[in-house]
């Protein structure tokens, strides 16, 4: 799409891209967009306006291609609050298993004229890939261990809301960060918004060279846990451990689960996230899951604005280029 | 029988670093002289601003028949070797059924035959089915036409085997050619291991998977007296391994693609399954190492390494299509980009990596070479023309490379196999 497409002359910095594949590449000012974005709608929202026309005529095609329960419903409410008709596709008992190929699934699903796709695929690159065979905007909602760029984005939109800006804070991601899209994404909208991020975890599960992307690397919690704001749990997932990461998930807990003792040797303000789904007594236990550092609850109801705003803007890029 | 006359180019021919403009005049399938005004023939191919050498060799394509028919057939293979320049091929016997027996060797003979294009050799199993597990008839593969063994792109994955392998194919005076990856350290991977699998959240396969391999195969290789012969290394570790051994006598060669010199694992950001190869496309510093090792000897020859796979093979996810392409009709121009343009190989080294050097690995003394009473089999280049890469218009049954669309400089114009031309540009 070229920059002439959009010749308004609004004072806000302005979204023109048709889609949303991931954090990597994206401005602090187009970062910022959404985030204001999803405030006012979330603004909106407390004053009553829980329906609105944004995307009214539009239809939206969840294609989820990997199970997922939490990140389809909020695409799928979010679209809804906007307006939008919806077309739900998941993989189990669809054309896939008679050996349709997903990009022939996809296009099928285009022709009934879906202009919005929202994409879940077990495999990184694979929202990309579509974006050559489909007119349609893409919006990734997790591929592979690539990126989950609406799961950073409210993961920031969260921090930003507690703690009012994002530069200068200092963010540790702790877990499994070889097999996170979650990771990868909040690394990239983080570090460009000027927040500090550091990657904790075993040896095992620290990706190689990742402190290119400007991290810092710790295989120890319990040393950066007193310097931390923000301290993010990624899931274990344990589908993923094909082969020997960890001697066990009672080890695992030991050194990096977020406890009790290590909330009282952190920052009195410290926030607490997680992406979800939880595995009690894992990444976290109860005390810290359910007490007053975590906001793990409003990270699921930012998710819903952070997903309309999403919506909303590439919907509003594709009108201004004509494509819609 | 007729005469062929080569006319005025420029004759290179590394076998005897011979580097001249003359005439190349064949005679009964044979080249019967080389030298200046050499009269008049039957038939007269100008090759004026033109290079004549040796036809290419190239040790190990993917030709894909019997069971693969729909990515490419002896045919099409064989009419893209021509294209590229290749006038003999040694076939990967990593077909349906798989090359371990006699009778399927003497079919791969036989349908090159009928095909009439370039000569074809049967490269035969190592192991029965490429199981990797039992040899497979060693012996009757060899007497019906196998030039070497190999496994094609699976490991073999005991050191037991291998051994075995390369003790009992010293009998036949046969190479075993392998492709060095330890499985357990690539399993699931999908390119090179290092900051682009991170960043693209891709699995990696790490340098050190090859570089393993290529340590135990070279001390079997040590142990046994055998030949060994490594396809497509891509790593700086490799190369160094390589070196070391050729430096203390054992017997082992190696070659390396076009793709692996020109591209790097940067490239993967495109998420596009013809960048998907094997070995992966590694780092600037391996790609740097390669060089060298052409440059000093240690890599013996190139390969295009042709892997066709038809379309919906390929337009897949990332994860689950095949690894390789298509390389037969665009390696010449490659190694000129890469090799001879930045001025790290001559021409007259270029050819021999394409020449001489694979003649080498297979224990071959009159191919490759332009020598008087060998089998004239030519190839025409012409160094300075600059064509474009369309797809379209390949000779391969498949399409999957990712050089469409580049332009480059050298083109093959003729070829000619046995006195005969096989091959011929036709000037618009």
């Amino acid at each position: 799409m070229s920059p002439s497409a959009s010749p308004s002359a609004a004072p806000p910095a302005l979204w023109n891209r048709p889609h949303l594949l991931g954090l990597q590449g994206l401005s602090a000012a187009e970062l910022t967009v959404i985030l204001d974005r999803a405030a006012d709608f979330k603004r909106l929202h407390a004053a009553g306006q829980t329906k609105l026309d944004h995307l009214k005529g539009v239809t939206v095609g969840n294609l989820f291609f990997e199970p997922s329960t939490r990140t389809k419903t909020s695409f799928s409410l979010a679209a809804k609050r906007l307006s939008a008709d919806t077309v739900d596709f998941t993989a189990s008992g669809s054309s896939l298993s008679k050996g349709e190929t997903f990009i022939d699934t996809a296009r099928n699903i285009e022709a009934m004229g879906v202009t919005q796709m929202v994409v879940r695929h077990s495999t990184s690159g694979a929202p990309y890939h579509l974006t050559k065979h489909l007119k349609a905007g893409v919006i990734n909602a997790g591929d592979g261990t690539h990126e989950h760029p609406t799961q950073g984005l409210l993961d920031i939109f969260t921090i930003r809301e507690h703690r009012g800006q994002i530069a200068g804070l200092t963010v540790a991601l702790v877990g499994d960060i070889l097999h996170s899209r979650v990771a990868r994404s909040n690394i990239w909208g983080l570090t460009t918004l000027g927040a500090k991020v550091i990657v904790c975890g075993p040896a095992t599960l620290i990706p190689p060279e990742i402190e290119r992307l400007g991290v810092e690397i710790s295989h120890s919690l319990d040393a950066i846990v007193p310097r931390t704001d923000v301290i993010n749990l990624l899931r274990i997932q344990a589908e993923r451990q094909r082969s020997a990461f960890f001697p066990s998930i009672y080890e695992y807990a030991h050194f990096f689960g977020m406890n009790g003792n290590r909330v009282q040797r952190a920052r009195k303000d410290v926030l607490i996230l997680a992406p979800g789904p939880i595995n009690r007594g894992v990444e976290l236990t109860p005390d810290v899951a359910d007490g007053d550092h975590s906001v793990i609850l409003d990270q699921v109801t930012n998710g819903l604005f952070i997903r309309m705003a999403c919506l909303s803007l590439l919907h509003e890029a594709r009108s201004v280029s004509g494509q819609h | 029988m007729s005469s062929l006359l080569i006319r005025g180019g420029r004759v290179i021919d590394p076998s005897r670093e011979l580097d001249r403009v003359g005439d190349v005049i064949v005679r009964d399938g044979r080249i019967a002289e080389i030298g200046s005004n050499l009269g008049q023939a039957d038939e007269i191919l100008d090759a004026t601003g033109c290079i004549v050498c040796a036809g290419f060799i190239d040790t190990h394509v993917g030709v894909r028949d019997p069971g693969f028919e729909e990515d490419e057939t002896t045919a099409t293979a064989t009419a893209a070797a021509l294209a590229g320049g290749f006038t003999r091929i040694a076939a990967l016997p990593d077909t349906l059924p798989v090359v371990d027996n006699a009778a399927a060797a003497e079919y791969v003979v036989l349908q090159a035959k009928r095909a009439g294009n370039c000569r074809v050799y049967p490269l035969g199993a190592v192991t029965r089915n490429h199981a990797g597990e039992e040899l497979a008839d060693l012996g009757q593969l060899a007497r019906s036409g196998a030039v070497a063994f190999t496994d094609s792109n699976f490991p073999i994955a005991s050191a037991e085997i291998m051994r075995r392998a390369l003790e009992y194919a010293r009998m036949f005076d046969r190479p075993i050619f392998v492709h060095p990856q330890d499985p357990t350290l690539t399993a699931g991977g999908v390119m090179h291991e290092g900051y682009y699998s991170t960043a693209l959240g891709l699995r990696g396969m790490p340098a050190a998977a090859e570089e393993i391999m290529v340590s135990r195969d070279i001390a079997l290789a040590e142990l046994t007296g055998g030949r060994i012969h490594l396809m497509s290394i891509s790593t700086q570790g490799a190369v160094e391994q390589v070196r070391r051994a050729k430096q203390r006598g054992i017997k082992v060669t190696c070659d390396v693609t076009p793709h692996h010199l020109v591209l790097t694992d940067a490239d993967m950001q495109k998420y596009d399954a013809n960048y998907k190869v094997r070995p992966p496309l590694r780092t600037e510093e391996h790609v740097r190492a390669l060089i060298d090792g052409l440059v000093d000897g240690t890599v013996d020859a190139i390969s295009a390494d042709h892997q066709p796979w038809a379309s919906e093979k390929k337009d897949r996810e990332l994860d689950q299509v095949p690894f390789g392409i298509v390389g037969l009709e665009t390696l010449l121009p490659l190694c000129v980009k890469t090799l001879v343009e930045p001025g790290r190989l001559s021409w007259l080294q270029l050819i021999s990596k394409l020449t001489t050097g694979p003649a080498r690995i297979l224990g071959w003394t009159e191919a490759g070479m332009l020598a008087t009473g060998v089998s004239a089999d030519v190839t025409v280049i012409d160094p300075t023309a600059s064509w474009t890469v369309d797809p379209a218009k390949f000779r391969s049954k498949s399409r999957n490379t990712p050089f469409g669309g580049w332009t480059m400089q050298g083109q093959v114009k003729a070829v000619v196999i046995g006195g005969e031309i096989r091959f011929r540009v036709t000037e618009v």
